[in-house]
């Protein structure tokens, strides 16, 4: 077996399942803010209720994202060794920044989140609730930058070092804040938004249904359908800002998600196709000329495709083509419902609306989907570089660690991962089963207010 | 004269001490975890680490991450050279996590077994492993030119790494204990202060043992002690943190003999960083391969911004973290938050 393949199916497998649980965690984070400022603003008990639910399902997710969040740090050493000697000068500071400024403060209030309910004031709590959610963004922050720097590399030379050549810092500022860095980072952000929104609409659209906790549900879903409806716009807003970048910066890629293979040309826009790689040839329905004018704002300006590079240059054209378009297939359905829901809510007839309730409790699905197809895009887009121009991914992987090695670890994380998955979702549904807790109506915060 | 690779040598040891202080505790409550036979004395176990432990173990993660960031080599020779010590010690970390996430979320009596056991086992593989890690890079390991590891996993696991390994358990188990006895009360209490003499009974034997055989085996240890005597204070200090842990445990002073065992593993680890100074990872039998603070370190200029990143950072860090372990002090309650 191919040690690179291999290396490339864990890395993929594990930062795939990793990334089920640190959206939610971002989105709740700010959805948990707002529950609880709403409390202490009107001291209605309910929405005491609301957030002490959603805090024991934050921890549920939380812990979960940091057990396989740990393995994501140790696998640039482990399977990407070659990788990090030649990067970790630039690379490196961007995760060891995450840890200080980000993991710290996250790990750290979730203690009072989710323990210190009698420990601190009221006020002190929700302090602790926003240092959560802004911890967990500052997560996303450090941990994107890395990410788009491997796609946009920005603010480093290249030197030959006391043990050989590698990448070196020569302008941080620019590393940070590298081409893609802006729009890649909002748009991640939004879409982990519009994860916990639709986890949110899911629950409560459940309890309707079931003629539960109503009140608790109609109070949950109008937060999570206003979430729903900010980020189902800034995602596309945002969507629209990548692509732009990515045709500045990497046309290999761009061209790759809308199957345009003219090496000059001007390209319409596919809303389905499939993609011929062995005749260099992509077929579908497409809206002549829409691309040219989205990247240039001109029908007849020719965009660069494909055959403008070498073979061995080009990415994967196919699973780019179809995850993009099921991205942006999947985003423009949410997108509708939340208009829907929006609408029917200002009729006043969301929550009596049956159909529409039950796609909100299936809809879950949807943004964890566009999220996975999304960095599958991003991720395979890049192909067949690590760094984008700089490092290919074949040269970047460890040289001591051998194909036999990489497939137990790989059999296991399988293993493991599907046996984490089972749990995972067995205690969500216990938990949403188990549904508010008539205590959490209760003042729970410390009587003295502090201590 | 203390250059930028030596304040990031330095750095990073701090980082690794205070993990191993932090999940220390954490890691020998695991350790003891099956010795209790109630299920409430064992809520009151995963309770009492409950608050602390994740953040604990985000010590673990920077420290990697300053590894990386300040010492790219070395990260690369050591995570890739020790595939499969740490993708053990990972799997650990991930069984010893969620058994504290889902342990008690059922009432079924397999079910709690089942993650008592996963927990007990990961928090002592996961010990081991750090001390067989510890352990090798003492000894020193063969790399070659290109100062990729040369070894095996089983070669990894040579007596004197595995007697570090269990002098690691056999450290965080007394270590644990005392962190029990400080954060319970009643029943469990009086249990487990009957337990503390014999970790430290455990740990003191232990240390004897990897103290002569690193004398005897590993002279390289020493010389930075022999050349610079002041230096000797260091075992000293050791020593006396380790002498004065019964000692306030007789007199029913337990912060105060929690804080000798965390001042005996900051002592230990500073000896270690001592000893192998400047090398990150010696090379064996050819010791021209070796990794250095100076050839395995990123630029000067990264160095710097690292500095001042850490500047900014860890003092916040340090601030709250002291706040929350403030705010979580005296004995574990159960309620209807709790594990």
């Amino acid at each position: 077996m191919d040690p690179i393949l291999l290396a490339r199916v864990q890395f993929g497998l594990t930062i795939a399942f990793h990334y089920i649980f640190p959206p939610l965690s971002i989105g709740l984070g700010v959805i948990l803010v707002a529950m609880e400022a709403l409390y202490l603003k009107t001291r209605n008990p309910l929405y005491l209720q609301m957030t002490r639910f959603w805090v024991r399902v934050f921890g549920l997710t939380f812990a979960l994202g940091v057990a396989t969040g740990v393995v994501m740090e140790f696998q640039f050493g482990t399977n990407w060794a070659t990788y990090s000697r030649f990067v970790g000068d630039v690379f490196g500071s961007a995760l060891a920044a995450e840890g200080i400024f980000a993991f710290f403060l996250e790990s750290g209030f979730l203690a009072i989140l989710l323990f210190g309910w009698d420990k601190v004031s009221p006020r002190m709590h929700l302090f602790s609730t926003v240092m959560v959610a802004l911890g967990a963004h500052f997560s996303a922050i450090w941990i994107v930058v890395a990410n788009s720097w491997m796609q946009t590399p920005a603010g480093f030379h290249i030197v030959e070092a006391a043990l050989g050549k590698r990448a070196e810092v020569t302008d941080f500022f620019a590393v940070v804040f590298n081409p893609s860095t802006l729009v890649r980072l909002s748009h991640t952000v939004l879409g982990a938004w519009q994860a916990a929104a639709f986890f949110v609409l899911s629950v409560s659209a459940y309890y309707l249904l079931r003629r539960q906790h109503q009140e608790f549900a109609r109070a949950s879903m109008k937060i999570g359908m206003a979430m729903a409806v900010l980020a189902s716009f800034g995602s596309l807003l945002t969507g629209h800002a990548s692509a732009l970048v990515v045709s500045q910066y990497q046309p290999a890629k761009l061209a790759a998600m809308e199957g345009h293979y003219p090496a000059s040309a001007p390209a319409g826009l596919y809303l389905f196709g499939f993609v011929d790689e062995a005749e260099e040839r992509t077929g579908g329905l497409q809206i002549p000329g829409l691309l040219s004018v989205l990247v240039h704002g001109d029908p007849a300006k020719p965009v660069t495709g494909l055959k403008a590079f070498p073979k061995a240059d080009r990415p994967p054209v196919a699973p780019v083509f179809q995850a993009y378009h099921a991205m942006v297939g999947i985003g423009s359905g949410l997108m509708g419902l939340t208009l829907l829901g929006a609408f029917l809510w200002w009729r006043g007839s969301l929550f009596e609306t049956r159909w529409l309730l039950w796609i909100y409790v299936f809809a879950v699905l949807g943004p964890q989907a566009a999220n996975q197809l999304g960095w599958f895009t991003a991720e395979v887009g890049r192909q067949p570089w690590i760094v984008y121009g700089i490092m290919r991914t074949a040269d970047a992987v460890s040289r001591v660690v051998s194909a036999g090695q990489i497939l137990a670890s790989l059999i296991l994380f399988t293993l493991v991962y599907l046996m984490l998955f089972v749990l995972f979702i067995y205690l969500l549904d216990q938990k949403i089963r188990h549904g508010p807790l008539a205590d959490d109506l209760a003042m729970a915060y410390h009587p003295k207010g502090s201590r | 004269m203390i250059d930028l690779n030596i304040t990031w040598f330095g750095l990073v040891g701090i980082l690794i001490t205070g993990y191993a202080i932090l999940d220390g505790f954490d890691l020998g409550t695991g350790a003891l975890h099956l010795f209790t036979r109630k299920d409430e004395h064992r809520r009151l176990l995963l309770n009492a680490i409950g608050p602390v432990w994740d953040g604990n173990e985000v010590w673990l993660v920077t420290g990697g991450g300053a590894l990386f960031a300040a010492f790219p080599e070395a990260y690369a020779t050591v995570f890739s050279g020790f595939y499969t010590a740490f993708i053990l010690l990972l799997f650990a970390l991930i069984f010893r996590a969620v058994a504290i996430e889902f342990r008690s979320k059922q009432p079924m009596a397999w079910w709690r077994r089942m993650w008592d056991a996963s927990f007990a086992v990961a928090s002592v593989v996961g010990s081991l492993l750090l001390g067989v890690a510890f352990g090798n890079v003492v000894w020193g390991v063969p790399l070659d030119a290109r100062r990729e590891f040369a070894g095996t996993f089983l070669s990894l696991l040579n007596p004197y790494a595995l007697l570090v390994g269990i002098t690691t358990v056999a450290l965080f188990m007394m270590h644990g204990a005392i962190y029990i006895v400080l954060k319970t009360e009643g029943e469990l209490h009086v249990l487990v202060r009957g337990w503390v003499n014999n970790t430290i009974i455990f740990f003191v034997i232990c240390y004897g043992i990897t103290t002569m055989a690193t004398l005897l085996f590993v002279p390289h240890m020493t010389r930075h002690i022999v050349v610079y005597p002041v230096l000797f204070v260091l075992p000293l200090l050791t020593m006396l943190a380790i002498a004065n842990i019964p000692r306030e445990m007789h007199h029913g002073r337990d912060f105060l003999a929690f804080l000798s065992s965390g001042c005996t593993i900051a002592g230990l680890m500073a000896l270690m960083a001592v000893g192998v100074f400047p090398y990150l990872v010696l090379s064996k039998p050819n010791p021209d391969f070796s990794l250095t603070i100076y050839n395995a370190a990123s630029s000067p200029k990264t160095l710097v911004i690292m500095l001042l990143i850490a500047a900014i950072g860890v003092p916040i860090v340090l601030a709250y973290t002291a706040s929350i372990y403030y705010i979580f002090r005296g004995k574990v309650k159960l309620d209807v938050m709790s594990y």
